[in-house]
């Protein structure tokens, strides 16, 4: 016996402490998954406790055990299914009436149950002292104080789970249904009991036919003879309804209530409890007719500068990191396909995942403080006219705030919708708001293509496109892809209390993980595709000859070089004269100062004018000699790094990502897009803002992203742009498929990729009709 | 005509009658406790107007008012 595990579920209530609770047994040694098929978490840990190894697994917090919602149908089949040991079943000692009403359906499963009486201190504390040896007494089970937040009575949940395993006596529990439900029970039951392979509890069997459970009703006529049991339940019913004038599931809940509330009443002295307790008075402020709004986006703003602001901090250090390993490492190498699959492939794409860490992190921990201190459900209160016209919950709204900022942790924030539709319709809208990484791309078309005037308009319908977008897409899908009646508002506004910090670390931490270890897989693949198919095929055909052509350039120099500076100086090279090496190092650095010093600010060409003159005043002779070499210098290496930008752009023109920018050109050539646009969105797949470095790169400009001048320059020359064209372009980048490390993140939430499919599909044709819209009339307008 | 919770104003308090309905939003709204002989007091409505917060079982729960206007009082 010692030496088995012992399997413990843990059941109760949302915000009855049930996972923090679960937390304080298990620490660190817990992991969570799936239940198979369905988004459902599982959260399992283990825990040894006096010889004695257990497996706990914290079923998902319900109201009630019904086949209605898809958690309650998971956790009564953890019961039924694994048959866990023991069951603790978590009691909100200050809400104890309903959570009576869970644990009566509980018992009624028939296995070893032991009662946590939580949160006991706050129930004394509003006057509901509950006496724990009643409770016992009526239940006839164990009962256990503790205080979860504050790490009491978890030995005494111990030793009592252990002593139940022990004893391994299963409740004989049953609530009197009345005088007119019982024969029916009774009868029922003899029937069931004539069929062979019944796992669940006949009693309770009984019970869920005629509350016409779907899923009982399902198993049962799958038995054989099955469907005879079922016609007995039918007539049952019909008898019921007649007697009890109403349907027999609502009298059933109404005697299990009515037996939750007697013993509560048994239970506990002052049963009625404060009408104001401290929770109304601070709610009273935050949900107020007046400030309620105000209050609530102040703590959004909070949230959204605490998740994008404070988190570019660490990100730009996880970049810095990743950049100076990829040097480090790039130092280290020989030039080769290796080289550049390491640097950057893997590296970029490592670095890519870990740049979103930060960010998850920092929302989870908000989103973890919200949650625990009870203020979503407020928020979701607050908020739940407004996203209601748009066929979506109350709390869709903080993702698809913080999908502004980043799509990523923005879909990863879904979690807090319960209900499996509100956030399948919340995944697929959020990219439409339009992330920070695309503001790069706006900002550079703008600047080229519209007025000082226009660009924060032109922005600004950017945006408000993005959302009109979302509202309307949240409208078709709640209509077409997840009819029917909306799904029930009806929440529970939990008492407002202070979180612990472990509890709200564990969240975050957990969310980490799962990031990394589901997401983060995904995009680095995706991040090593998209390197592959900028840098391949290797050699692809030139229009020129780059190789000699820099050659050529070399050459021009040495020999400019011999005439205008060795010849007079009377030297076989430069470098023998150190003097004038010197002195030409000199005037490079009054001319480019090192980067550090020129981050200050503008180089002040009167200055480098005076310290030049300065210089050749003190060297008269070598002064010339050494101008004119840095000038031959600096135009070589002008030439050679033309040639290379142009060699880039080739290159990629010719890779499989050009390739397939060539390729699509006929398809994005209605919406005014040449090959080269396409092939900045091929590669502004793997992160939008890619877009901006790949357009630099196609038009041999070179890919620098904090200088994008002569980007802008180049796109002003190209008689393919108008700003029609480059406004077509935004919305564009808008709407098509976020980029591939969000797409990671919604194949993991939805567990789908036929969903995932389903967003790449409708917002490529999404943003294909929108562009070609918005380009013809703008045509027709005569823009 | 029987007075259904939607109607109640801050403040007001009466007793569930029967709940009307059907389907998940139904159950659900027994589940949370609102059957016939529960008190329920209507603490506040949101900013907007939509949904309230209701006091029933000793604990607080918000509904929309077209989910509140299933839940019949009864008459005082």
């Amino acid at each position: 016996m010692a030496t088995a595990s012992l399997t413990v579920a843990l059941a109760g209530n949302p915000n009855s402490g049930k996972t923090t609770i679960f937390n304080n047994l298990t620490g660190a040694r817990q992991h969570v998954g799936n239940y198979p098929g369905v988004t459902v978490e599982r959260r399992e840990g283990s825990r040894r406790y006096q010889g004695q190894d257990m497996l706990l697994v914290d079923l998902p917090g319900t109201y009630s055990l019904t086949a209605h919602s898809l958690d309650e149908l998971v956790a009564r089949n953890v019961i039924i299914d694994e048959k866990p040991d023991i069951i603790v079943n978590i009691l909100d000692a200050s809400n104890l009436e309903r959570n009576l009403y869970l644990a009566v359906q509980v018992l009624e499963l028939e296995r070893p149950v032991v009662l946590a009486l939580n949160m006991s201190d706050v129930a004394e504390k509003m006057g509901m002292a509950v006496d724990d040896q009643a409770l016992s007494r009526k239940l006839g089970i164990p009962v256990v104080r503790t205080v979860g937040n504050r790490n009491q009575g978890m030995d005494d949940l111990l030793k009592l789970v252990t002593q139940a395993a022990k004893d391994n006596k299963s409740t004989s529990f049953a609530v009197d249904y009345g005088p007119v439900l019982e024969p029916q029970i009774k009868l029922l039951t003899e029937l069931l009991a004539s069929l062979t392979e019944v796992k669940y509890p006949q009693r309770w069997l009984a019970i869920k036919l005629l509350e016409n459970d779907q899923e009982v009703v399902r198993v049962v006529g799958a038995m054989p003879s099955g469907q005879e049991v079922l016609a007995a339940v039918e007539k049952s019913r019909t008898e019921l309804r007649s007697a009890l004038g109403e349907e027999p599931e609502l009298a059933i809940a109404e005697y299990r209530y009515h037996f939750a509330g007697e013993v509560f009443r048994e239970a506990v002295a002052n049963s009625n409890g404060q009408n104001l307790t401290t929770s109304d008075k601070i709610d009273n402020i935050l949900t107020h007719r007046l400030l309620g709004l105000p209050i609530f986006f102040g703590i959004m703003w909070l949230l959204f500068n605490f998740v994008f602001t404070v988190g570019a901090y660490p990100q730009d250090w996880v970049e810095q990191g990743v950049n100076w390993l990829g040097g480090a490492v790039a130092a280290n190498m020989a030039d080769g396909d290796l080289k550049s699959l390491i640097v950057d492939g893997i590296i970029g794409g490592v670095g890519a995942v870990i740049s979103f860490l930060p960010q998850i992190l920092l929302l989870f921990f908000g989103i973890a403080l919200l949650e625990d201190t009870g203020y979503m459900a407020r928020a979701a209160f607050v908020m739940d006219r407004v996203m209601r016209a748009v066929g979506l919950h109350g709390k869709s709204f903080i993702p698809m705030l913080l999908g502004f900022g980043c799509s990523v942790p923005a879909i990863m924030g879904t979690r807090t919708l319960e209900n499996p539709r509100d956030r399948m319709v919340t995944i697929l809208v959020t990219p439409l708001m339009s992330c920070s990484a695309r503001l790069p791309v706006y900002t550079v078309l703008i600047a080229v293509f519209f007025s000082a005037e226009m660009a924060g308009s032109v922005l600004f319908s950017i945006y408000v496109l993005g959302i009109a977008l979302a509202v309307i897409m949240a409208l078709v899908f709640r209509k077409f892809l997840f009819p029917g009646a909306t799904e029930a508002f009806v929440m529970e506004m939990p008492p407002y209390h202070l979180p612990t910090l472990r509890s709200v670390l564990t969240h975050m931490w957990e969310r980490g993980v799962l990031y990394l270890k589901k997401a983060g897989t995904l995009i680095l693949a995706a991040s090593i595709l998209v390197w592959f198919m900028t840098n391949y095929p290797a050699e692809v055909p030139y229009a020129k000859d780059y190789d000699q052509a820099k050659a050529q350039v070399e050459q021009t120099f040495t020999d400019q070089v011999a005439g205008g500076v060795l010849l007079p100086l009377g030297i076989e090279t430069a470098e023998d004269n150190a003097a004038l090496m010197s002195l030409v190092d000199q005037i490079r650095e009054i001319k480019a100062p090192a980067a550090e010093e020129a981050e200050g600010g503008e180089p002040d060409p009167a200055l480098a004018e005076s310290k030049l003159a300065e210089l050749e005043q003190a060297n008269m002779t070598l002064y010339p000699y050494a101008l004119r070499y840095q000038e031959l210098d600096q135009t070589r290496q002008d030439a050679a790094d033309e040639l290379d930008k142009e060699q880039a752009g080739e290159k990629l023109a010719g890779s499989y990502a050009g390739q397939v920018g060539h390729a699509i050109e006929p398809i994005i050539k209605p919406l005014g897009f040449d090959w080269k646009m396409g092939v900045g969105l091929v590669a502004g797949m793997a992160a939008k803002e890619v877009l901006v470095s790949t357009l630099g790169t196609i038009y041999s400009v070179g890919a620098a992203e904090d200088d994008a001048t002569p980007l802008q320059e180049a796109l002003a020359a190209d008689p393919a742009f108008s700003p029609l064209i480059a406004y077509s372009l935004m919305i564009f980048t808008l709407i098509y498929p976020p980029c591939l490390a969000a797409l990671a993140v919604v194949r993991r939430e939805t567990n789908s990729w036929k969903w995932t499919g389903f967003l790449v599909a409708y917002s490529t044709a999404m943003a294909w009709l929108v562009s070609f819209g918005v380009y013809h009339v703008g045509i027709l307008l005569g823009f | 005509m029987t007075k259904t919770l939607n109607l109640l104003r801050p403040g007001e308090a009466g007793v569930v009658k029967s709940v009307t309905g059907s389907g998940p939003v139904k159950r659900r709204l027994i589940d949370m406790g609102l059957i016939a002989g529960s008190r329920v007091q209507v603490h506040k409505l949101a900013p907007l107007g939509d949904p309230m917060e209701i006091k029933v079982k000793n604990f607080n729960l918000s509904l929309r008012k077209s989910e509140a206007a299933l839940i019949e009082l009864q008459p005082e």
